[in-house]
């Protein structure tokens, strides 16, 4: 790919950014680029190396607060007109309980999310606190002289104990797995945001 | 390496690049090449955060036909070079003490 190539291509795919982080973007690997051919490269080995559009849009995508995105997406393209000011007032009983339900579902999502996560420690906390209620138990069956008992209650404390273990390797694994689907999720309602408008 | 260390480090270079004469872009990155890599996108918004902690300004110069953004220290940026250093012979001795026991000098 060329110098035009790229940078068409890289400011068609941050548009919806504000349009002067796109020009200060836009010129800053333009001058990569000529600096490069300066040195003695191709334009095509100067693009190369500074790497693919998408490793670069997304780079930029995870650096930019998403409220940013949200404010640029949000502010009108023009001035309102008044009658489209009196409809929005108007429709406002419509659309803000609208707006307000997704978020609330949104907000929703998440925190199930985080209460599943909770939970699978929760569990794994009760198997803790059995196989130390087993301790007591096998004491009290000792007191009675009862030895099926007490190896009872020693078996079963050492069986949760183990399964208390395993399952907390089981839940560090899938909060892990929860933390990287969420930045996932972020990075993707970030995209979502840019680079439709020229399509 | 520690995401928040290595961020601080880079701002370090990025700064030390600089400070003996004022830099553009794709000349800091020949000189740290032999250091480390960095790629454009990184070191855009390394100068972009020294830029609003004021640590450097930035100036456009012409060159051949075109701008070439230049960076310039400020006596700041200077001073977060030295305190670098500073924080650095403090990160050493901690060092000496995690290797200590390795090492069997008790």
């Amino acid at each position: 790919m060329n110098k035009d190539g790229f940078i068409n291509e890289l400011e068609q795919k941050l548009s919806g950014l504000p349009a002067e982080d796109i020009d200060e973007r836009l010129s800053f690997y333009k001058e990569m680029i000529d600096d490069r051919v300066e040195d003695g490269m191709s334009e095509e080995e100067a693009v190369a190396e500074i790497g693919s559009v998408d490793s670069v849009v997304e780079q930029i995508m995870s650096e930019i607060p998403l409220t940013k995105l949200v404010k640029q997406k949000v502010k009108p393209k023009r001035k309102l007109k008044t009658w489209e000011i009196v409809l929005l007032a108007a429709g406002s009983p419509v659309w803000v309980p609208l707006l307000i339900a997704a978020l609330a579902v949104m907000l929703a999502l998440y925190i199930v999310v985080w209460a599943l996560v909770i939970c699978v420690y929760a569990v794994d906390l009760t198997f803790a606190a059995c196989a130390l209620a087993c301790i007591p138990m096998a004491f009290i069956y000792g007191k009675d002289a009862n030895v099926a008992g007490v190896l009872f209650s020693i078996g079963t404390g050492l069986l949760l104990a183990g399964l208390a273990i395993l399952f907390f390797f089981a839940s560090a694994a899938f909060t892990k797995a929860v933390i990287r689907l969420t930045g996932k999720t972020i990075l993707k309602i970030k995209t979502s945001f840019v680079g439709k408008e020229n399509r | 390496m520690d995401i928040q260390l290595k961020r601080g480090l880079l701002d370090v270079c990025v700064l030390a690049a600089i400070r003996n004469k004022d830099s553009y872009g794709y000349q800091i990155i020949k000189d740290m090449k032999p250091y480390l890599e960095l790629s454009e996108s990184t070191l855009y918004t390394i100068l972009k955060r020294l830029e609003t902690q004021a640590l450097l300004t930035v100036r456009s110069v012409e060159h051949e036909g075109r701008l070439r953004k230049y960076y310039h220290i400020t006596a700041a940026g200077i001073s977060r070079i030295e305190e670098f250093k500073t924080d650095w012979n403090e990160i050493v001795s901690i060092y000496n003490f995690i290797t200590r026991e390795e090492n069997g000098n008790e």
